[in-house]
């Protein structure tokens, strides 16, 4: 039975196409709007009618999805990126951005909490591997040729998301106040002095001091754990937006054997 | 489509029902659909997407697991502001930075040149130079092109060798040395075939960018590898090593 219009919209909350049975066939309906069966319409439904899902398109071309096209190098860096969330929300159970007790934390962390050093192995792994898969993605898509129109824009929402990352990292590189975190935190902090007329009021402003001490931690602190990730998360949002309404991944033109032919959709010289 | 001149066109290629249309943007300026040309065959989403996308994250989820239960973060002492570590280092992803602070005043090493750094990868695809036309090494002006190169190389070299108060600053040097010769090898191997028509197709976008990414990298080796006490130049086994 074709499916009726009013349904393909979402008007219907239990689409006519096959008729539901029993309670749990109901509560499926209820929640993703359409049957289990594998039909052509289900798989778009699938796609649309799912709020995780719907940032993709409900088709997608064979070779953008190959694992030589892009590496998935940014979907692995979006995904770190989820695990760090994760993890560090359980880190957040446990520390306390004060002096001397967020390095007591790391030692409670490491010596009592069950599953605790597993947690802080695990955030801090991940947000260096986040950094070098930023970095190796960049790499990835400038080789492709996937920088140019039109994508130049999201490339400059890239850089920024990299930049947004470094931070990250560099901000919760003091959390544990050990000798590591201060003084690596020390030796960047100390090139703001260097900047004309400003950069003693910008060093000021980001450590709540003159060095880095208890201010500087709940400032990192609160950048680390509340601001950062909050841009970083609309950030990623607003690069992945971008990539389907740039005509989706940059594929090369087959055609052109030098591998520098032009972004589909945008070929100057036919 | 050279001569459309519309914004907006319906597309009936692009009806997935009967009693659907979509809607397809046209990009203005060079009047072609932002929609697929390439002809590829599509795949729905689900599957075939979304499985690629589970496996890629257990795989991830795996390897990241597998090292925590491996190697254990590090922890040091607790923070003591009167005793400085020698070298006190900042994470590796900085290294690159520190290492050119030792070259560099901290205004020049640590504000201008990565600012300008940063600046170069944000105005790269907005300039057209190179971009769209053949590369400019594989042209009629090859030699001509190839020279105005070594121009350029040489004077960053001279200036790397003479800038700095800390002496010649090497790491540069050497990326840009390497480069060079890489770039050249075109003038022995010739352009029709192998590596020499590989690195003759490339664009002048390619070399700038390669330049500034195995700067970095070096940089960042040395400056994690091979620094120790008073940033002396050391090896990795002897104490040089830090994460
Ligand atoms: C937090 C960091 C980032 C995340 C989570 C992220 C995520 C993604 C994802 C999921 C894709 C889809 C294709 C792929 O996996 O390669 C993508 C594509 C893209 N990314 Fe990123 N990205 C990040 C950083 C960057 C950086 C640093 C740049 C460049 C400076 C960049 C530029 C681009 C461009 C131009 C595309 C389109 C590529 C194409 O059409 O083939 N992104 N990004």
């Amino acid at each position: 039975m074709p499916a009726s219009r009013s349904d393909r919209l979402g008007g219907s909350p239990v689409p006519s196409g096959d008729r539901p049975s029993g309670f749990f066939r109901r509560v499926h309906r209820s929640v993703f709007r359409h049957s289990l069966q594998d039909t052509p319409r289900n798989r778009s439904l699938a796609v649309f009618m799912n709020f995780f899902l719907h940032f993709h398109p409900v088709k997608v071309r064979r070779r953008a999805i190959m694992f030589r096209q892009t590496f998935y190098l940014g979907g692995l860096t979006a995904a770190t990126f989820l695990l760090l969330i994760a993890s560090g929300m359980l880190l957040m159970l446990y520390y306390h951005p004060s002096v001397p007790r967020a390095y007591a934390d790391m030692k409670d962390l490491a010596y009592v909490v069950p599953m605790g050093l597993f947690i802080r192995n695990f955030h801090r792994w991940a947000a260096h591997a986040m950094v070098a898969l930023a970095f190796l993605h960049m790499l990835r898509v400038f080789y492709a040729g996937a920088y140019r129109p039109p994508r130049e824009f999201n490339w400059v929402v890239g850089v920024n998301l990299l930049i947004g990352t470094l931070l990250l990292s560099y901000t919760g590189y003091l959390l544990p106040w050990d000798q590591l975190s201060y003084w690596g935190v020390m030796v960047g902090t100390n090139i703001l002095k260097s900047v004309p007329v400003v950069g003693e009021k910008i060093q000021f402003l980001l450590l709540g001091g003159k060095s880095v001490g208890a201010n500087a931690l709940i400032r990192f602190y609160v950048l680390h754990c509340v601001f950062l990730p909050l841009v970083l998360t609309l950030g990623i949002g607003v690069h992945i937006w971008r990539i389907r309404k740039d005509g989706g991944l940059f594929l090369a033109d087959e055609a052109r054997v030098d591998g520098v032919g032009s972004p589909a959709g945008t070929m100057e010289d036919d | 489509m050279p001569g459309v001149d519309p914004k907006l066109v319906l597309d009936p290629a692009a009806v997935p029902g009967p009693d659907s249309v979509r809607i397809t943007v046209v990009d203005e300026e060079s009047a072609h659909p932002l929609l697929d040309t390439t002809g590829d065959e599509g795949l729905t989403t689900v599957p075939h997407l979304v499985m690629r996308e589970i496996v890629a994250f257990c795989v991830l989820v795996g390897a990241i697991a597998l090292l925590s239960y491996l190697v254990d973060a590090p922890l040091r002492d607790v923070a003591n502001p009167s005793k400085t570590p020698n070298p006190a280092k900042a994470p590796w992803y900085f290294l690159g930075l520190q290492e050119l602070l030792h070259y560099y005043p901290p205004i020049i090493s640590g504000i201008v040149l990565p600012g300008l750094a940063v600046l170069a990868l944000m105005v790269v695809p907005y300039f057209d130079i190179n971009i769209h036309r053949p590369a400019f090494l594989s042209g009629a002006h090859f030699r001509r092109h190839l020279a105005a190169v070594w121009a350029v190389g040489i004077v960053l070299i001279v200036g790397f060798l003479v800038s700095s108060a800390a002496g010649p600053v090497w790491p540069l040097i050497g990326t840009t040395l390497f480069l060079l010769m890489v770039i050249s090898v075109p003038l022995v191997a010739g352009r029709e075939r192998g590596p020499g028509r590989w690195i003759a197709t490339r664009s002048l976008p390619f070399w700038i960018f390669t330049w500034f990414v195995l700067s970095a990298v070096v940089l960042t080796v040395i400056g994690t590898f091979f620094r120790g006490p008073g940033w002396s130049f050391v090896m990795p086994w002897e104490g040089g090593f830090h994460v």
